[in-house]
Order: C-alpha cells, then structure tokens, then sequence
C-alpha cells in the first residue's frame, strides 16, 4: 500500500526490464531487439496479433526459450543471468497466470492454494487448521468470496480465475520476499470468461497493484487492455511497435499499432437475405439449459446468439446438431422435419446442418494429423473409389478450397496445428462447405484469433451465407456478432429475452441488452423470441 | 494453439530444415538397417550356424504367429483403445481347434470356423463393455482375458493336447513356398490387407481420426462407437487366426504357453510404430519390429545366452520403443 498505483515517475528503477531481445526459430526472427520496461506498481499491456512475439516473450521470462546472446534482462535493477532456466522466474518474485490456470480440479480451494508450498518444502505435518485460516486472511485481504473447503470443480469459472490469481500472489510474495513487491504475469486469463466477470477480475488485479506490485496483462482484446493497464507495449512481426500510455491513447490508436495498417472495424457487409418464408423453423428445442426455444431462421441469414455466461445460448448449436445431452423438440428443414431428440451428428450432417464446435484444440480438428486429412475427415466417402482413397485427389480438393477460403499458407500437407488460429478456422469452414450445407451452426468462431485474422474469418463467414446458408453464431463475442450478424437473440435463463436487428445490431447495444437480460428474465420470465 | 501461431516445438524442429530429409529417412528405415547391422553382428560371432537358410526359414514359419497378434494388436491401438485379451484369445482358440479335433473328432475346418467365431464373440463382448458401458478398454480386456483364460483351462481341464490333425500342420508349418513355410506367407497377407485397409480405405482413415480426437470424430460424423467396436472384433478375430496357426505350429494345445505372445507382440506393435511411418502404428513396421526382436533373440541364444534374455530383450524393447515413439510422437508422414 505504499506506492501509488498508476505510472512510475520516470527514473524510478523498473521493477522488470529486457533489452536486446532477439530470438529466432529456424531463421524466423521471432523477437527482434525488443526492449520492455515495467515499471513498480503498473499494470502494463502487452499486445499483438498471433506470431507477434509477444507468446515467445513470456516463454523466454518463464524459461522455456533461450533468447540470443546480447540479451539482457534486469528485475528490479538487478542483472538476471539469461537464458532462465524453466520456472527460474521465481526465485526473482514473478509469478505467471495462464490461461488453463493450472488447478486441480478435484481438490479443495485450500488445497490449491497452498499447492506449490506443500510441494516445495518438507512438512512433516500439515496443520490444515492454520492453512484454512490463511486462505480465509486472503481472500479477506482481497475482498473475495470463496469457499475454502469446497472442490475447485465446484467453483464457477470465475472464481477458479480468481483463486489461481491470489495463489500467484502468495507465491509472489514469497519469491519477492524484501526486495520488491512483486511481478504478476497474467497470460490471457480472460477469454473464456463473460464480460462482467472480467471486471471482477480486473478488480482483483488493481488491489493487487496498489499493493505496490505490477502485472504484465497478455490479452488479444484491446477494450480489456484499454480497461486494465496503465501502459501498454505492442509488438508487430517480432519488434515493439511502441509503447502506449493507455489513458491517452484512444482504441484506434491501439489498432493501428497492432495491425499496422489502417483498418476498418466494420466488417463486409454480405448482401443482405431475402426474407420471404422461413425456411428452417425450430420448433420447441429444449435441452438442460433450455427450456423450450421455437425460432424461425431464413436462408442467408446471419443470426446472433448472445448472453452472459449460464444463460444457455451456446448449447444452442450442439443440441441443433445432436451433439448435446438430452435434447428434444423438433427441426423444420425445406424437404423434412427432424426429431432432435433421436439426431446424432452423423444424420445432422446428412440432413445439410454442420458444427463448428468452439473448442477448437479437441473438438474441431485433429492438430497432429494434415490439413488435407482434417479437411475431408467428413467426407471421406467420396473420395474412396473404386477400392483406394485418391490421396492426391484429396490434396487438390483440399489446395482448392483452401485458396477458396484464403487459408494461408496453403499447405495441405502441413500439420493442421501449424496454422494459426484464423487460419484453422477458415480451414474447417471449408471442410463443411464441400458437403454444402443449408445450417451452419458457430460457437465462438474467432476466439483466440487475431485482430487482423478476425476480419478474414468474417468474411469467409458472409461468404458462406452469400451462398444462400443459414448461419447460425452463438458467442458473447460482441464486436463479432455485430460485425456479421443480421440478427442477434439476447438469452437469459435459456429463453431470448431481446431480439436486435437491422441498425440495433452495434456491439453497445448487445452488451446492453445483455446486462440488462437478468432483469427482464425476471419479470417476463414466459417472453419468447421468434423470427 | 489457442493464442499464437505454430507451436514452439513445431518451430523448433524446422531449426534443422537442411537435415530433416535425411532424419525423416533414417527415422523411416532405421529399424532395417539395424537388423541388417544385427544379423551382421550374428553371423561374424557365430559361423555357419545363425547364418544359415534353415535358421532364417525356421524363424520367418514359426514367428508367424507373433506377426499375427501383433498385427490384431494395432487394428485397436490405432483407435486409441488397448485389447490385452488377445493373447487370451489365441490361446483359446487353439484350445478349440485341440478340444473339438482331437476329443471329439470334428473335421479341422469346422474347428477352425468354431475357433474364428469364438474369437468373434469375445471381440464382440469385449467392444460391447467399452461401448455401452464406457469402461476403459484396458480395464474391459483385462477382465474378459482372464475370464478367457479360465474357459481355456475348464476345456482343457489343463493340460496339453497333442495329436491336432496333421492336415493343419501340413498347410501351416509343412509345405513351403521358396523355402519358408506357408505360416509366413499368412502373416504377410494380413499384413498386406491391414496395410490396406489402414491407409488405402476410409475405414481405415477413420480408425485413425477415432484413435487421435474422438470428439473431432463423432462431430465430423464418423460413427465413433461402432469404429471402436469394429476395431475390438477385427483384433480378437486376429488373435484367433494367430491361435490356429499357433495350433498348426506346434501339432498341440497348450493352455499357458500362449500368454507369454503379449508382452512381445506389444514391443513390436510400439517399435514398429517407430519405422516405416514414423509415429503411427503400421503393419509394416510391426512385421518388421517383430523379425527384428527374434532376430536379436536368436542369434543371443546361439552366442550361449540363456532364455532369460527373451524377458530382457522384449521388456527392454517395449520400454526403449514406447520412449522412441515419445520422442516421434505425433510426427507425420506427407502423403
């Protein structure tokens, strides 16, 4: 609580500060001469597109790279020798947060939190009582509420984000002991959380930077760095772009230098649908979190579903597709009706509806095996004639739609995990679209995809409805669903408690709508949505 | 993968860009060069007897049988799923073969058809258990292996029967085609098919999408139950084929002896996931894996080296090939 929170005065000794880091991975230049500088007691950004340095950055800090020679890191005005050896950081009073947050989740919170000490030191008894009541001085000191006793697998997402970031704090106390108060890396710890638990995080993190402590905040989303830092660092191709003092810069700004072009955040706008007559009609889809949703879709639509977290709007596509839990209701197609309660993905696929599955590292593709295997996993079949697979047939197909698509680079031999997230997306659009299909169904389509790669992914998106598909999206994505949707449903308590449409679909009024949702579900509980 | 681009091993590994093809090649027919080097060895320190024609003929008939299981072994494990019972199943169906000839006279064929068909159903059963019940395959094998066993030994009431008619030894282990004996010529046209069926069907392109991402699967559509299954049946019908060679190999039905196939054919099912197609379990590799294995243990046996080397070499062999695959691991081939 000694010093004040913001921007250290110039001249101060940086708690954290690389000079001359250069890394290269067979002859790309990953990092190149790249200077940053925490000063105590900020909250510094560091931003980038996919493949800007900033991931190998924080691997060179937690020790999994070795930087170049000439490479100098100092922590608080002290000459750290390079390279770290792994988890070398914390002997220096630096502690990391990653997005997977490193919790077990089948053990307590106390547990959790004082996981690390009791694996580090030699105890011949635990005194659970006195540890107990430590976690609870902890989370007093923070103003938190968490159950000590309870299994982590039983905490809400936020809170498991919460608790992972108190127990880097305890370790960063530890580490740091007299010598300073600490350095905080938190490496994307946001995506998978809804807007308003992101600002109970931040929350988290500004008593914990008025605790005299800094944060490095790693993050793909420039509200959030707009939200949280004091200053930020950006980083283009492997160099620092610059440096931002965030109050005084505006998003645009942050853009220009992330992207390093101008850049237009509206997205191509695809030609708007004909809406004659429905032509899919879902007719009463109820599944665990859903209670009963009828909805009316056209062809070429984009339509949006939204909410806060827990309001069911992303089971949504699962359940379409048959690859949710129980589920029952009914799907009206052009040529048929489909029970949803007996679909299987398999029939789904054949009924013209595909699935992109938000998780993209175990449910969408298979990153060890090639591009070409991942692209016609769903329609093997066709190219098995008479009694062989035409592999090069299947490599062609695979080249062509991937130019189609803009998947760079086009290499259908490469292992799918070496395309970058947008790149993977656009890929496994064009998986589905050789089979055609009448309902695409999204969820999540751009996270953990870069500012630049967004827009691509957008696109192919409008392309796919330009074709005469219905796009179905689920996301809490805003910018997104405003950038390609015609329509956006607002969930809350699995029923569309808003529908937006034509000029109301603006990221501001979907967030509006989004947090005033708890109410009106509350007093209109019966209101339904349709088309 | 969910923030930056191409992963850092990925990366790291394209450091050695100038030498990769030549890696990637020794990767691939290392395992050939090797043996070759072994023999080599073999026929300096022994003369005349490890290098001879009836020794190699000898080796390539009656190591058919471990090709076999070995083969049935990587139909599963390339689906991700383990079958420990197969060992149990050749044992068994031997004990068929044995049981219904030589006690009750039944014509060879028919007891070879009774064999397959009892190998069927434990598959059957055992897919049914990992299926419906979602049990761990491992789990599910290893109970309904032992429960094999015990039907084994009730049949044979345990002991040994010798006097399996000579027609199966003939067609197994008598007649020869350039010298080897038909056994072999078995095992290779298993291993032609599966080869097959693995990379030349989309039956076989699936196995593979199962055994890396299930759920990536069965939201491509792929019937990801039933491949599981399939997979399980392919292997314990496997095992049962080995079994009837196994019988035609040694004239008799040995109720214990069989076991001692598992250990060896998953060294060479993991080594020969190491050759060939580096990374992916392959029947060519597995072939090959298990003529290497005999190879080093033959040629030790001849230089005076005592049985206890066949639990050394296989274990060894298991443990260095499961570390060698970590290593390949995930690495795949450009097709």
């Amino acid at each position: 609580m000694s010093t004040a929170p913001g921007v250290a005065p110039t001249g101060a000794t940086p708690l954290l500060q690389f000079r001359h880091l250069s890394k290269s991975f067979g002859g790309e230049r990953a990092l190149d001469d790249v200077e940053l500088t925490i000063a105590p007691g900020e909250v510094h950004g560091l931003l980038g597109q996919n493949g800007s340095g900033k991931s190998t950055l924080i691997k060179v800090l937690a020790g999994y790279h070795a930087p170049e020679p000439g490479a100098e890191l100092a922590i608080n005005g002290e000459q750290v020798p390079l390279p770290l050896a792994v988890g070398g950081f914390r002997r220096y009073g630096v502690a990391f947060v990653h997005q997977h947050l490193g919790l077990i989740p089948s053990l307590s919170v106390t547990e959790n939190l004082f996981c690390g000490e009791l694996a580090s030191r030699s105890l011949w008894a635990i005194s659970w009582r006195r540890l107990r009541e430590r976690a609870v001085n902890l989370f007093d000191e923070f103003g938190l509420a968490i159950e000590p006793d309870i299994d982590v697998r039983r905490l809400p997402p936020v809170q498991r984000a919460l608790l992972a970031i108190v127990r880097a704090v305890l370790e960063m106390r530890e580490t740091a002991g007299e010598r300073h108060r600490g350095l905080l890396v938190l490496d994307e710890p946001t995506p998978f959380l809804p807007k308003h638990d992101v600002d109970q995080l931040f929350s988290l993190v500004r008593d914990i930077v008025a605790t005299g402590a800094s944060a490095i905040f790693v993050s793909h989303d420039v509200d959030e760095v707009m939200d949280i830092t004091d200053r930020a660092t950006v980083l283009r191709d492997g160099r620092r772009a610059g440096t931002l003092v965030t109050r005084e810069a505006t998003k645009q700004d942050f853009i220009e230098m992330i992207v390093g072009r101008r850049f237009e955040l509206t997205a191509p706008s695809h030609p708007t649908f004909t809406r004659d007559e429905a032509t899919i009609r879902i007719e009463n889809l109820t599944c665990d979190t859903v209670p009963g949703l009828s909805l009316d879709l056209h062809r070429g639509e984009v339509v949006g579903l939204t909410g806060l977290i827990g309001a069911g709007f992303d089971d949504v596509p699962y359940a379409l597709f048959g690859a949710a839990g129980t589920t029952s209701g009914r799907l009206q197609i052009p040529d048929r009706r489909i029970d949803l309660a007996t679909l299987d993905p398999r029939s789904a696929i054949a009924a013209g509806i595909v699935l992109l599955p938000g998780d993209r590292q175990n449910s969408a593709a298979i990153g060890a095996l090639s591009v070409t295997d991942n692209v016609t996993m769903a329609a093997l079949g066709r190219y098995f004639r008479p009694w062989l697979l035409d592999r090069a047939r299947m490599r062609t197909r695979t080249r062509d739609l991937a130019a189609e698509f803009e998947v760079r680079p086009n290499a259908p031999d490469a292992r799918f995990e070496a395309l970058s997230g947008g790149n993977q997306q656009k890929a496994l659009l064009a998986k589905w679209m050789q089979s055609d299909p009448m309902l695409i169904l999204l969820d999540e389509p751009t996270q953990g995809v870069d500012v630049g790669a967004r827009q691509t992914v957008f696109k192919a998106i409008a392309e796919v409805a330009g074709r005469g598909a219905t796009v179905v999206c689920a996301s809490s994505d805003y910018e997104q669903l405003a950038a390609i949707c015609d329509r956006v449903l607002v969930f809350s308590h699995g029923r569309v408690v808003s529908t937006l449409e034509g000029d109301a679909v603006t990221k501001d009024s979907i967030a509006e709508h989004c947090y005033q949702s708890l109410d009106s579900a509350l007093r209109d509980p019966a209101r339904q949505g349709t088309g | 993968m969910t923030s930056d681009a191409p992963t850092t091993t990925s990366q790291d590994k394209r450091q050695s860009r100038a030498g990769s093809s030549f890696v990637r090649y020794a990767e691939r027919f290392g395992l050939i060069v090797v043996w070759l080097i072994l023999i080599g060895i073999f026929g300096l320190t022994t003369p005349g007897t490890f290098l001879s024609w009836p020794n190699f003929s000898t080796i390539f008939g009656s190591q058919a049988v471990l090709v076999v299981v070995t083969l049935g072994l990587i139909i599963p494990l390339t689906a991700n799923d383990f079958d420990v019972s197969i060992a149990n199943v050749m044992t068994m169906a031997s004990m068929i073969v044995g049981v219904l000839n030589v006690h009750h006279g039944l014509p060879i064929g028919w007891c070879i058809l009774a064999a397959l068909a009892a190998g069927a159903l434990v598959g059957f059963c055992n897919g049914f258990f990992i299926t419906v019940f979602r049990i761990h395959s491992l789990i599910v094998t290893l109970g309904v292996g032992t429960f094999v066993h015990g039907i084994t030994l009730w049949i044979s009431g345990s002991i040994t029967i010798s006097g399996i008619s000579s027609e199966l030894i003939r067609w197994v282990m008598i007649e020869r085609l350039f010298g080897i004996p038909l056994a072999f010529y078995y095992a290779m046209t298993l291993c032609a098919l599966l080869y097959y069926v693995l990379e030349f069907t989309a039956i076989g392109r699936r196995m593979l999408f199962v055994g890396r991402g299930r759920d990536v699967a069965r939201l491509s559509g792929i019937r990801v139950d039933r491949v599981r299954w399939g997979c399980m049946v392919a292997s314990a019908l496997l095992g049962s084929v080995a079994g009837v060679m196994y019988a035609g190999t040694t004239g008799a039905a040995d109720p214990v002896s069989g076991l001692s196939y598992l250990l060896p054919a998953f060294a060479a099912a993991f080594l020969g996931a190491t050759s060939i197609v580096p990374g992916r379990f392959n029947p060519l590799g597995a072939a090959l894996a298990v003529y290497f294995l005999v190879t080093g243990i033959t040629g030790l046996t001849f230089m005076g080296i005592d049985t206890f080397v066949h639990e050394l070499f296989y274990g060894g062999a298991l443990v260095i090939a499961v570390s060698i695959s970590q290593l390949v691991g995930g690495r795949e081939e450009r097709f």
